[in-house]
């Protein structure tokens, strides 16, 4: 071991690059689809209609009554069996985004339903539609509402998209492995791995941080 | 265009010039909205048992009676926020919509057309500034310009002294402010109609009197107002019909002068007497 310190900076690079190229627009993109199935699970759940609210509930309970890990490998490694063969890449999105639909459904049904029944009212009464009340006057506040929840969900995908590895994406972690598997240094390329993550969940953090001020400027402090 | 526009106010929508506080037609004593049989349960809480109710253009009306009485269930009703399982309401020059059937959305679309109303806990979108409050409802629903619903929100907000809280947040102003920020969001859709149910009754007792007067002061000016109070100062002194409600049904109605200082039925003797001589 002939410099620990000097193979530290070698590799520091590499992998930073790994994230920044792998982990982070993994994890952004996933969010993004997520979000959106999130929202769209959520708005089935609050749904009067019997229907609609009991696929939304099924899609929850399956989401979260499973590994990730499985979901992943289902997709990946389970799909080609009945012929549809996916990329790494796709297939991480994938069992990220419907992974992170699950969950933010949740975050999101309990925000909309803490926006006090007045506020529906109100729409109504100005003449909106029930499209419109949602978007114009709900949303907006269920958004301030669940920052806090939803920036957890992102930081622990970040920091799930380790997975990916395993199924041949090239991110932060893949990237470790690979030079560690080269050196045979696995004590200090892991723990530098887990120090690059942790900075990059710092930069995330102080982003929620502006994110709330800016959400909570209408609300008494 | 606005979409209460059914041609029978000449003034139409076009306020451009005028008084921001003037009511869109001058009171004719002609018949603005009746409300026949109105009947409401909930579960097995018959809360209206048929309500009758004619509100005439530029008349002021006052719901009075007990908590329970039924009497913001009329109120809501009359703005399509609950829908009762019979009767009949009309807006002058609309279709009647009978509730013993089912209301398609558009009718319950046109009851709001026609009227605004003012809610207790005033409502007001927090995330938006005062003046994008009131031009929220004319701007995304009336599709008025924008320019001018601005011009018209500002003139009426200083109709109301709020005129230097137009870019503050609601949670930045008093009960009594927020209060007059929701009726002057009511009056920018330029209603025929206005409701308010209970608008003092979650204020602290010395903002009372800042948000009665400003309804006072639009009931002057002829506006056509439902008022739901507790507030029975204001009712003989503002109303021209007071109804008193209890137990689902209207027990008395008719002028002030008549139901505050001779009522013709026990019911009506015995609230006003709780609420006027507590002590006693």
């Amino acid at each position: 071991m002939a410099s620990g310190w000097q193979l530290f900076l070698e590799s520091f690079w590499p992998i930073v690059w790994g994230g920044l190229s792998g982990t982070i627009p993994l994890a952004l993109a996933s969010f993004a689809i997520g979000l959106v199935i999130a929202l769209a699970v959520a708005l089935a759940r609050i749904s009067k209609n019997r229907v609609l609210s009991g696929i939304g509930r099924f899609y929850v309970s399956v989401i979260r009554g499973t590994p990730l890990l499985v979901q992943l490998f289902v997709i990946f490694y389970g799909l080609p069996a009945v012929g549809i063969v996916i990329d790494p890449w796709p297939s991480a999105i994938a069992a990220f985004s419907l992974n992170v639909g699950g969950y933010a459904a949740e975050i999101i049904r309990a925000a909309i339903l803490s926006v006090p029944k007045g506020q529906w009212e109100a729409g109504y009464t100005i003449g909106m539609s029930h499209a419109t009340a949602l978007r114009r006057i709900i949303l907006p506040q269920a958004a301030r509402v669940s920052v806090p929840p939803l920036s957890n969900t992102f930081i622990s995908l970040v920091k799930d998209t380790s997975l990916a590895s395993l199924i041949l994406v090239t991110e932060l972690f893949r990237v470790a492995q690979e030079i560690a598997a080269f050196t045979q240094d696995f004590m200090l390329l892991y723990l530098e791995a887990a120090l690059i993550y942790w900075l990059f969940c710092l930069v995330l953090s102080s982003g929620q941080n502006v994110l709330e001020r800016r959400l909570d400027r209408y609300v008494a402090h | 265009m606005s979409p209460t526009d059914d041609g029978v106010h000449p003034q139409g929508s076009d306020a451009a010039g005028g008084d921001p506080l003037a009511p869109k037609a001058a009171p004719d004593d002609s018949v603005l909205l009746t409300a026949r049989g109105i009947r409401k349960s909930f579960g097995d809480n018959e809360v209206l048992r048929s309500i009758d109710l004619e509100v005439r253009r530029g008349e002021v009306v006052v719901l009075i009676g007990p908590s329970g009485s039924g009497k913001t269930t009329v109120l809501r009703s009359l703005n399509g926020l609950e829908t009762p399982d019979g009767g009949t309401i009309t807006f002058a020059g609309g279709p009647a919509l009978d509730f013993s059937g089912a209301i398609p959305k558009s009718g319950r679309f046109a009851l709001r057309d026609r009227s605004a109303m003012v809610f207790q806990q005033h409502n007001l979108f927090p995330h938006m500034t005062v003046l994008q409050n009131v031009v929220e409802g004319p701007v995304r629903v009336q599709r008025v310009p924008k320019a001018q619903a601005l011009a018209e929100a500002s003139a009426l907000l200083e109709r109301v002294g709020l005129a230097e809280k137009r870019d503050a947040y609601p949670f930045e102003l008093s009960g009594g402010q927020q209060q007059r920020v929701g009726i002057v969001r009511a009056l920018a859709l330029k209603p025929d109609l206005l409701l308010f149910d209970e608008p003092t009754s979650a204020l602290d007792p010395e903002l009372v009197g800042e948000v009665l007067s400003v309804i006072k002061e639009l009931a002057d000016e002829g506006w056509t107002m439902v008022v739901v109070t507790h507030e029975l100062g204001f009712a003989r002194q503002a109303a021209d019909e007071v109804l008193f409600m209890d137990g689902g049904v209207v027990v008395e109605r008719g002028a002030p002068g008549d139901i505050f200082t001779k009522p013709t039925e026990e019911r009506t003797r015995r609230f006003l007497d709780r609420i006027l001589r507590p002590l006693d």
